[in-house]
């Protein structure tokens, strides 16, 4: 409730009610206790009510149980991070409670269960602290079944009470949501939102009431980065994937497996995950761009596979939704230390082009970009996806579906004759015919991991080599013609410029709008294109004293990220420096600018 | 927050961009393709390889069965059996060591209307490919497997192969190899292979009608084919070649090709061990399985095209 203003108390009103811009509210308990749900409603209103809205959570890596937390942020204006500080915590035991009172404001509220929550006395000066019998309340609720299932249900009425949520609206999704199953989950979840709503909340004086949100011209879709990532490749026209199951990725392949079968497509599961992008390639050269994907010690195993649609120059999707690593790393953590083995991550050389999505509805696009690349470029396209993008829930304006879908079914014309690997071809691309394409000429071309000539037959001639090497490697420097140079946010000139790429785009926006606020002149780039690079960064470059390269992984033997040290050996200009971490968790806006500050005074 | 534009959003669809198309002949215009016209590259293989005659009889199978170059699908992994593609005129992918299989299974899922041919050889296949021997069996995906085995490996120059005998004197095992050998037809079997053959590339018309019969097969066909490698382990099959004073012991009439157990036991009679189909079993395969689950989908969305497919999903997340 950063930035609320008082209204005046309503007249004849017992409770005072605050207009708020904004809200963050973390929730807090166990795994099952389905506080993900409450999470996802609120951001589910939250977009059907024209506000931004941004989630966050953290999930435990073990099978069942656990604490886990879901935050979800909603502003009527721009919103670009899930929030550094809670307005309000809800937590539902002990634990929830001890750990995450530090992540609310000063003055923020606690909502507590107080079947299970005993409050410290050291907090209470701090915090407003409010207690309710959430947990008897709900079996009370839904008639003394003696289990507490339902809980999140009720904690939601609180909260719709609280900040005079559309309650309507919220009905709505619970019959949408619960519509399809047994007629008592949606009666039992409406008697604990009821009840949740009616609870009185005498010792919580104030309300709250978002402003309106801007009339968005159009609906808004709510989903997380996962489903719009796997939704964009069934827009690019992907009918075929394969891959092996594994967190935060397996959430695609998922969804691809329930959705393709309406568009005629397939998804398989395969033994591992070498078979998975191996059937995938088999699939693109069967004649249309098919997808394959894995995060973290997945993406290493299909590396040789890669360096060889990177040498038969097959077209290829690659997703890499990145967690923490080396090895098993931290696996339901966020980090961005894959874009090294996305770009250089093959032996020999092996050029493919790699593309980060910044946010839930850039994923959507970002597929259908990455697709067509596949199919101009006749090249690996890897998408770099973060565990931060995957899981979180954004609104975002509704697709045109009907102009955005794409039809790139395979063109078997018969050819007079052809040779895929032609030197000479006039843009210097690769074009192959699918199995099944007639040649006149009746001399069908192969396609190999041997280094061939130009109708793919192997050679060991160094002259074909030079010149095979150069046409892999010159064909993404056409496309890093092609690509739009990145737009500064904030004046082309000032102090800092902040780079960043995937999932800190967001938080970096948002350091850069406070920074301006108190008069810093910090502006802030995102790369999407990160293998090629656009061109014109060093003119970006120019306008600043100082570039530091935000992101989350380490800062290497030798004191730069992973973005940074491409950025540095790009342009070996030493005033870019890096700003890295490696805790897991997204940006926080604060922990960008302080660290941005006190870079720029000791250099 | 990001920007909508995305560039190439008018391509021409993926295929033959820019090639100039020509007039299709009608297939009963067409003669079958000789040998002169399925033949590519000249194989790189040594004189008296037994990958020489496989190959030949590849022809024979193209020419009797009518298959048109743009029908012919070859597939390959790492080895010196896996140059196949190059020397067949058709389509063909030379792809990377072991993983011929899943590559292969790429392609016969998303294009129901080829029959692939996978060949290779025994390295590539129970060794790095071990795994997905086993799980392309069990799916039961539609594709032809001939495994060229000559029980060592032939392109790295003489290291033991998982279908080396006990004693095998390698550069990797110079005192005799000590692991024992696979039985390729017992994991076959085992693994859920549909179709599991054995021949041997001295009897010519023996490896074409294991050839024909596998390809006639709606599943995984697997052929174990004997085929020596003259360089490093010359005179390995001599016990199967009659002229050499070997026997060529052809599976009785009589045995059940769909009794497991019985295709089990005849698998390990002694070297040289019974030639022919030991195993046949029909079974859905993946392909059928998964035309179905899209048959049925396809029955929902009756009519859509498929912006409104997805737009129904997307109505549902508003």
């Amino acid at each position: 409730m950063s930035a609320a203003a008082e209204a005046p108390a309503q007249p004849g009103g017992q409770s005072r009610v605050t207009k708020i811009n904004e809200a963050t509210i973390r929730i807090a308990g166990n795994s099952q206790d389905g506080i993900q749900a409450i999470g996802g409603f609120l951001a589910r209103l939250a977009g059907r009510s024209e506000q931004e809205v941004m989630t966050f959570m953290t999930i435990p890596s073990t099978i069942s149980g656990g604490p886990s937390i879901f935050q979800v942020r909603v502003g009527s204006g721009e919103v670009l991070s899930a929030g550094d500080e809670a307005d309000m915590l809800l937590c539902f035991y002990q634990h929830s409670y001890e750990d995450h009172i530090k992540s609310l404001k000063l003055g923020g509220i606690v909502l507590y269960d107080a079947d299970h929550v005993t409050p410290r006395p050291e907090w209470q000066e701090n915090y407003r602290h409010v207690g309710v019998n959430i947990s008897s309340l709900t079996v009370e609720a839904i008639g003394g079944t003696g289990r507490d299932k339902g809980k999140n249900i009720y904690s939601l009425g609180l909260l719709a009470k609280i900040y005079d949520l559309d309650v309507a609206k919220l009905k709505k999704l619970f019959s949408e949501r619960f519509g399809g199953k047994d007629a008592s989950v949606l009666n039992n979840a409406n008697a604990c939102f009821d009840a949740g709503y009616n609870h009185s909340l005498e010792n919580l004086l104030k309300s709250y009431q978002f402003y309106a949100g801007a009339d968005k011209g159009g609906h808004q879709v709510v989903m997380n980065g996962n489903e719009a990532l796997a939704y964009g490749l069934i827009a690019a026209g992907v009918r075929f994937g394969a891959g092996y199951p594994i967190t935060p990725w397996s959430d695609i392949m998922e969804l691809l497996r329930k959705e393709l079968p309406k568009y005629g497509g397939s998804f398989i599961q395969c033994e591992d995950e070498i078979a998975s992008v191996s059937m995938a390639i088999g699939a693109s050269w069967g004649g249309r761009v098919a997808v394959t994907g894995s995060s973290g010690p997945g993406i290493s195993l299909k590396s040789e596979a890669i360096g060889w649609a990177s040498m038969a120059e097959m077209p290829l999707i690659v997703v890499d939704v990145q967690r923490g690593g080396p090895s098993t790393g931290m696996p339901t953590n966020v980090e961005q230390s894959d874009l090294n083995i996305a770009t250089f991550g093959g032996h020999g050389d092996s050029p493919r082009v790699v593309i980060a999505p910044s946010g839930v509805e850039d994923c959507f696009y970002t597929a259908i970009e990455a697709v067509n690349i596949a199919r101009k470029y006749s090249t690996p396209v890897i998408i770099l996806s973060d565990q931060g993008i995957a899981t979180r829930i954004e609104a975002f304006p509704e697709p045109k579906l009907e102009q955005v879908c794409q039809d790139i079914s395979p063109d078997f014309t018969p050819v007079a004759d052809h040779k895929p690997y032609d030197l000479n071809a006039p843009d210097g691309v690769t074009r192959h015919i699918a199995p099944g394409t007639r040649v006149a000429s009746g001399k069908y071309p192969v396609v190999t991991g041997l280094e061939h000539d130009e109708m793919g037959h192997p050679t060991g001639s160094p002259k074909v080599h030079l010149s095979m090497i150069a046409k892999r490697r010159n064909k993404l420097r056409r496309l890093a013609w092609e690509l739009p140079t990145p737009k500064t946010y904030g004046p082309d000139e000032g102090h800092i410029l902040l780079v960043g790429w995937g999932s800190s785009e967001g938080p970096i926006r948002e350091a850069v709008d406070r920074a301006r606020a108190v008069g810093d002149a910090i502006s802030a780039i995102n790369l999407k294109h990160i293998n090629p690079l656009p061109n014109g960064l060093e003119k970006i470059f120019k306008g600043f004293h100082h570039v530091f390269v935000v992101e989350l992984n380490d800062e290497g033997l030798y004191g730069y990220g992973q973005l940074a040290s491409v950025l540095r050996a790009r342009f070996t200009d030493p005033k870019i420096q890096g700003i890295n971490k490696v805790d897991g968790l997204t940006w926080k806006v604060k922990e960008i600018l302080d660290r941005a500050r006190a870079l720029a005074s000791t250099k | 927050m990001s920007s909508n534009a995305f560039p190439f959003a008018t391509l021409p669809r993926t295929g033959n961009l820019n090639l100039t198309p020509v007039t299709p002949l009608l297939d009963s215009d067409r003669k079958p393709l000789t040998k002169k016209e399925t033949s590519a590259d000249h194989p790189t293989w040594c004189p008296g390889c037994g990958d020489f005659s496989v190959l030949a009889l590849y022809f024979k199978l193209i020419e009797r069965r009518k298959l048109w170059h743009e029908k012919i699908t070859t597939v390959a992994g790492i080895g010196c059996s896996s140059r196949f593609p190059y020397f067949v005129q058709g389509h063909g992918a030379h792809f990377i060591h072991g993983r011929a299989l899943p590559y292969a299974s790429g392609v016969s899922i998303s294009r129901p209307d080829l029959h692939v041919f996978v060949f290779g050889g025994d390295g590539d296949a129970f060794s790095i490919g071990g795994n997905h021997f086993t799980h392309t069996a069990r799916k039961n995906i539609k594709l032809t497997y001939v495994v060229m085995d000559n029980q060592v490996y032939g392109l790295t120059k003489n290291q033991t192969s998982p279908t080396s005998p006990l004693g095998y004197k390698s550069k990797t095992d110079a005192w005799g190899s000590t692991d024992r050998p696979i039985n390729p037809v017992k994991q076959a079997i085992a693994a859920g292979a549909t179709f599991v053959a054995r021949t041997s590339a001295m009897s010519p018309n023996h490896v074409l009608a294991m050839m024909e019969a596998a390809m006639d097969h709606d599943g995984f066909s697997f052929i174990q084919c004997l085929s020596e490698c003259v360089e490093f382990f010359p005179g390995a099959f001599d016990g199967a070649i009659p002229r050499k004073g070997g026997v060529f012991n052809e599976i009785a009439k009589e045995h059940d090709v769909t009794d497991e157990y019985a295709a089990y036991k005849l698998a390990d009679v002694a070297w040289p061990g019974q030639f022919g189909i030991f195993y046949k079993a029909n079974r859905p395969t993946k392909n059928a399985n998964e035309a179905k689950i899209i048959a049925d989908h396809r029955a929902k969305v009756q009519g859509m095209a498929d912006w409104q497919i997805l737009q129904k999903n997307f109505d549902r997340m508003k």
